[in-house]
């Protein structure tokens, strides 16, 4: 069975890990674990962005992971990330993998001022888990009603299901 | 499929490659250039669908290259890249020929819309929709269980108006699966490939409907730290689905019908006017008609939302439909919940057949998903159904109620009785850990002997 290896950083809420990885087991056909020691990340701050480099994490996080049999790492970081062009970034992959990384920070309804609500920022961090894993499994976006399509903002993220569609989930591991 | 391509020219590695990551997630081609000299060269070997051109470059500026490429490619889209205080040349870039231009760093949001817009402009978008839409042929009425003449007759008409561009109107009790019914007629539409937006009415407090509708711009009130799109919006191209449509105020009744006839509208605190496209569905529960004679309901924005009525019949109506959805229940929350529930025992679907399910089939999925919680696999028992059986009978009127607190509470008592208090075996049959047990048992306050 192929492995999901989630690696933490950052401020992340009580219980929440454990439940995003009982979701994700769900899922995906890996066996999720979750690493022992949380990931330094300090390499990838910028100090005048005052956010996280994910590119940066990501060569971290890839380092770690080997690839084999459809095993991926998969980065959950409770930080502000961007890259260098963009204001932010919920999250990114090595296309075809075989690491990601994504953060919750923009996906908590509180980040816009309104009311906390767990239940709603697990779904979206399982939606954005899904889709940045799935473009380490070699998949681009997808117009279709599945995880695999493009959102830039948290709205939008809440429009599409947590599962891929027929034609995606073929570049799943068996 | 021959994917769009997109050719970024700018000076700084960081902002090359990290667009190439942003653009390869699209699937598009990525193709760089460090300076104006190099994307010339590149240019002059094959065209590019999108060009995005950074305005200050050493050497050649972005404003010379876009001159240049507009003679040698004169429908040539570019969209020019500034940063801050650079406007002014943004302006004149676009004098120039230039399709837009963007400030770095960009919003996620903008860069993604402004290159789709960019790409529609070039006929492919289109192209690619349609392309995938002869690939798929999908029936996504999974969802929707039964096979009495009521339900035959609703998916027909579901699939022959999903079709047009009608708006439509859904009435049912709560429960009868309104908003199944309205993502049905959207996945069988032409306009499948882009979101269903759903907006729950009722629930909302009237002072957020209108944000929630139609968005706002940055400081648009106190609180709006950032511009956020509204439902509207976000529909746009697609479906918007106003669940409980007869709880909204006279106010946003007549908002609605403003955009409902002009198809466009302004973000609240701003003033630039967007012009949507999305097809309406609405839902109540409620007797709309009735609404519009006692007053409470414009009867303008009754015509215009009643074009096609759809009717969800209740439970009891289609009692020949329950063994189905009993067992679809079934089967999909033994996969949600890693239970393996297999049958339901005869006894169990008489009494779900005899009841008369006022709470309709959102009642009927509550009562199993309870009977798979307090039950034990693999089979779904009466006694373990939330629902008042034959008098005197084993699944009688439960006396600690019927939230699933109570009824866990009641079910641990019963085989704690049934072990004589025995934790080790309770929790065997229970199919969870003593240290769990122990835990409800303080938590519910029970007895072991
Ligand atoms: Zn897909
Ligand atoms: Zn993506």
């Amino acid at each position: 069975m192929p492995r999901l290896t989630l690696v933490t950083a950052g401020p992340l809420g009580r219980g929440y890990l454990e439940r995003l990885a009982w979701r994700l087991s769900t899922v995906l056909p890996h066996a999720v674990i979750v690493a022992g020691a949380p990931l330094n990340l300090s390499p990838a701050w910028d100090p005048e962005r005052g956010q996280y480099h994910s590119t940066r994490i990501l060569e971290l996080l890839a380092r770690g992971e080997t690839g084999e049999e459809g095993s991926r790492t998969l980065g959950v970081v409770g930080e502000d990330l961007f890259v260098p062009i963009l204001t932010f970034v919920f999250g990114e992959a090595l296309l075809g993998g075989p690491a990601a990384v994504f953060s919750p920070v923009r996906l908590s309804p509180t980040f816009y001022g309104l009311p906390r609500n767990k239940d709603l920022l697990l779904e979206r961090s399982l939606k954005e888990a899904l889709h940045e894993l799935g473009h380490t499994f070699g998949l681009y976006h997808c117009p279709r009603d599945c995880v695999m399509r493009a959102s830039a903002n948290a709205d939008e993220v809440d429009l599409k299901p947590a599962r891929f569609c027929e034609a995606c989930a073929r570049a799943l591991p068996a | 499929m021959d994917k769009a391509s997109i050719l970024v020219v700018d000076d700084e590695k960081v902002v090359r490659d990290s667009l190439t990551r942003w653009f390869g997630e699209y699937g598009y081609r990525v193709s760089t250039a460090g300076s104006g000299k190099e994307a010339l060269g590149l240019l002059s070997e094959r065209p590019f669908d999108v060009m995005l051109v950074d305005i200050k470059m050493p050497g050649m500026d972005g404003l010379e290259l876009l001159r240049r490429t507009r003679e040698a490619v004169p429908d040539a889209v570019v969209i020019i890249m500034t940063a801050y205080g650079t406007v002014d040349y943004a302006v004149q870039a676009l004098k120039q020929g230039a399709y837009d231009f963007v400030k770095k760093p960009f919003d996620p949001d903008d860069l993604a819309r402004l290159v789709e817009k960019a790409l529609e402009h070039r006929g492919l978008v289109a192209e690619n929709i349609q392309l995938k839409r002869s690939l798929d042929q999908v029936s996504q009425f999974d969802d929707i269980v039964g096979d009495s003449p009521e339900m035959r007759d609703l998916l027909e008409m579901v699939r022959n108006v999903a079709e047009t561009d009608s708006t439509v109107l859904i009435v049912g009790e709560s429960g009868t699966g309104k908003e199944l019914i309205a993502r049905a007629v959207h996945a069988a539409s032409p306009r499948r490939y882009m979101p269903i937006v759903p907006v729950s009415c009722g629930a909302l407090p009237d002072t957020l409907v209108e944000s929630e509708l139609f968005g706002h711009e940055k400081g648009a009130f106190t609180g709006a730290q950032y511009r956020r799109k509204g439902k509207l919006e976000l529909a746009d191209g697609g479906t918007l689905f106003l669940d409980e449509i007869g709880e909204i105020s006279p106010k946003t009744q007549v908002d609605l019908l403003r955009v409902l006839e002009e198809r466009a509208f302004t973000r609240l605190g701003g003033h630039e006017v967007i012009h949507v496209d999305f097809r309406l569905i609405t839902a109540t529960h409620r007797d709309l008609e009735q609404r519009v004679a006692e007053g409470k309901f414009r009867q303008d924005l009754f015509y215009r939302l009643n074009v096609v009525t759809l009717r969800c019949p209740p439970l009891r109506e289609r009692t020949g439909d329950i063994p189905l959805l009993a067992e679809h229940f079934m089967k999909k929350l033994s996969r949600q919940m890693s239970r393996r529930f297999e049958l339901i025992e005869p006894e169990a679907m008489e009494l779900l057949q005899r009841h008369p399910w006022p709470g309709n089939v959102r009642e009927l999925e509550n009562a199993i998903e309870r009977a798979m919680v307090v039950g034990t696999p693999p089979a779904i028992r009466a006694r373990d159904l939330p629902v008042p059986g034959p008098a005197g009978g084993e699944g009688a009127a439960r006396p600690g109620g019927t939230s699933l607190a109570a009824v866990e509470r009641e079910h641990i008592q019963r085989i704690l009785l049934k072990h004589r208090g025995n934790v080790t075996r309770a929790a065997r049959e229970l199919e969870i850990d003593r240290v769990t047990l122990y835990n409800k048992i303080k938590k519910y306050g029970l007895r072991r002997e």
